[in-house]
């Protein structure tokens, strides 16, 4: 719903319509501008990637066993299955407790507990990365370690990620089961059956959408999340081959080498940006689907 | 509202399978609960025994592990002004421009619209890199206050852009048409009445910006860099605040302490600044509905 339907200067003098006319031109210009800054980042992350994938060097990420970036190495799958490895994990926590606590909001929690609840679910979204970071490297780590040692591990990143992203699927999920038709609930308590079943079997099939979307949301944040996987995650390059081994997880490699990498090697940091761009994009495009393909109805069928 | 529109249809309500449930339900909001008060109360209680005026002025001595974190709040704060200052104007124009002048389902603004979303799910450190590229090297910014400001700023843009439409395009058509009847052009209704009308909206996204910038680590270590001494200018190297935890805890042995008391400071601040633009923005925006 817009004024742009109207024609307005037949209500307004000249000079009115004038300014009117030259504020959308700057104003698409603008905007323009901003949604260039897409082609801008993925061209500047090309060019600087350039030197090592215009030789075929994205072959040398698939091909070499190592990253040895001084010695022309950049084996990057060990990384690569470091952060699907944090965010799979992550994910696989996050998930049942976060959908734990939007069943707790929608039905369990009196009003008054929901919305504290649901104010504590913000409050932890708004802690910074880095302060997970550190509470997890001097409080989760040492704990790992008179366990499992070393304790900064592929179990500490996921444990602090899985934290991190727990009030993106709890809120979303909430949303969604906030979006069910009434009837559909009362429905199924009409049928006689019990409060689980009419959560397992109605509401969260009936929402599972909006669950997955929120889910994959998640996903992409952990995926992304440089600072608190860096710090606690261990970051010795190698794939992951137990929970109690120190990854280095992509966002966390960049962050570590950038300082000091040059030509080939600061190419290879901004390829592996690169393919982190795609993954992530590929990932947000998913949960855009899933809510597009979502059958509503589909419970009653 | 009892029960929330559930109603508890079986017989067998005791159940062993329906306590286990609720028992599962409770205990996972008690884990989360207790998860973030471990969090919250391990940062206070650390960050409090570690805090003092001193620390909050000085400047850091023997690698932050004495002294404070004066400059670095300064720092901080410069790199934050920076990032507003380029994406409040230029993501309020934005996103008047997609609600007030586009039709609804345009090709051209709905591909805007779509890119803005991607943007908004780029990483951090993608980000970093590119600032790194682009504002650091290429327009030869070096390593500085401005560099670090102006990558934020790319970053908290789409954000802000998507909330504030969202905000006006709420706005009730009314509004519009009694403008348009009184004869205003859309730029002073713009201005007069659509933005402050919207006020609500766009506070939400500035705090979603300012907590989002003012958090951020990753984008920034190779865009404003590491350097803790006190900013000259905009074109000097700063250290911000989560810069300054993340290497205090990683790279500097006996400095957790200050690391806490630098988180409890970070999350202080993000708090007062939040209240801080939530009461300029309703002072400015009410006096300007009032008056106009």
């Amino acid at each position: 719903m817009t004024l742009s339907a109207h024609n307005s200067s037949s209500h307004l003098n000249g000079g009115a319509a004038r300014t009117d006319r030259n504020l959308a031109r700057l104003l698409a210009l603008l905007a323009g501008g901003c949604a260039l800054l897409l082609v801008l980042i993925l061209g500047f992350l090309l060019l600087e990637a350039w030197p090592l994938l215009g030789s075929g060097g994205w072959r040398a990420f698939i091909r070499d066993s190592g990253w040895y970036p001084l010695e022309g190495q950049f084996g990057i799958a060990p990384m690569v299955w470091a952060s699907l490895a944090v965010t799979l994990g992550a994910i696989v926590l996050a998930l049942p407790l976060g959908l734990a606590s939007a069943v707790f909001v929608r039905f369990y929690a009196p009003p008054k507990l929901a919305a504290g609840y649901r104010l504590l679910l913000n409050l932890l979204a708004g802690i910074p990365s880095v302060v997970f970071g550190l509470w997890g490297l001097t409080q989760l780590v040492p704990l790992i370690a008179s366990w499992q040692p070393p304790g900064a591990s592929l179990l500490a990143a996921i444990l602090v990620l899985a934290l991190m992203i727990l009030p993106t699927v709890a809120l979303t999920s909430a949303a969604a089961l906030a979006a069910l038709p009434a009837d559909l609930l009362a429905g199924a308590a009409a049928l006689g059956i019990s409060r689980k079943g009419q959560i397992l079997r109605v509401a969260i099939p009936a929402a599972r959408a909006g669950i997955v979307s929120g889910a994959l949301l998640a996903a992409v944040r952990a995926l992304g999340e440089t600072m608190a996987v860096l710090m606690v995650a261990g970051n010795v390059v190698q794939n992951p081959s137990s929970l109690f081994a120190p990854v280095r997880a992509l966002t966390a490699n960049i962050a570590l080498e950038m300082a000091y990498a040059t030509d080939l090697h600061r190419a290879g940091l901004f390829a592996s940006g690169l393919l982190l761009t795609l993954l992530v994009l590929l990932l947000a495009w998913l949960a855009a689907r899933v809510v597009q393909r979502a059958p509503r109805g589909s419970v009653y069928e | 509202m009892a029960k929330r529109g559930l109603e508890d249809a079986s017989t067998a309500a005791g159940t062993i399978a329906e306590r286990l449930f609720t028992l599962l339900v409770w205990g996972a909001a008690a884990l989360v609960v207790a998860m973030l008060l471990w969090v919250l109360g391990d940062v206070l209680v650390m960050g409090l025994s570690h805090l003092s005026w001193e620390f909050i002025v000085a400047a850091p001595e023997d690698a932050g592990r004495r002294g404070g974190i004066g400059p670095i709040l300064v720092s901080t704060l410069l790199i934050l002004l920076v990032a507003l200052a380029a994406a409040v104007p230029l993501g309020l124009a934005v996103a008047v421009w997609l609600a007030e002048f586009t039709r609804r389902g345009g090709r051209f603004a709905n591909s805007i619209r779509l890119t803005l979303d991607v943007l908004a799910g780029v990483p951090s450190i993608v980000y970093g890199l590119f600032g790194n590229a682009f504002f650091s090297l290429y327009l030869g910014l070096g390593f500085s206050l401005l560099a670090g400001g102006l990558t934020l700023a790319c970053m908290i843009l789409p954000v802000f852009i998507r909330t504030c439409e969202a905000g006006l395009s709420m706005v009730n058509n009314d509004w519009r048409r009694g403008a348009l009847a009184l004869g205003m052009s859309r730029t002073s209704a713009i201005w007069h009445i659509l933005l402050p009308a919207a006020a609500p909206a766009i506070v939400a996204g500035l705090i979603l910006g300012i907590g989002r910038a003012t958090a951020e680590t990753a984008a920034l270590i190779f865009t404003s860099g590491y350097v803790d001494r006190m900013p000259g200018s905009l074109l000097d190297s700063g250290r911000a605040l989560a810069v300054h935890i993340y290497d205090l805890s990683m790279n500097v042995s006996g400095g957790d302490g200050a690391a806490y008391a630098s988180a409890l400071i970070l999350i202080g601040l993000i708090v007062v600044l939040n209240t801080l633009a939530q009461w300029l923005a309703e002072r400015w925006l009410s006096r300007r509905i009032l008056n106009s």
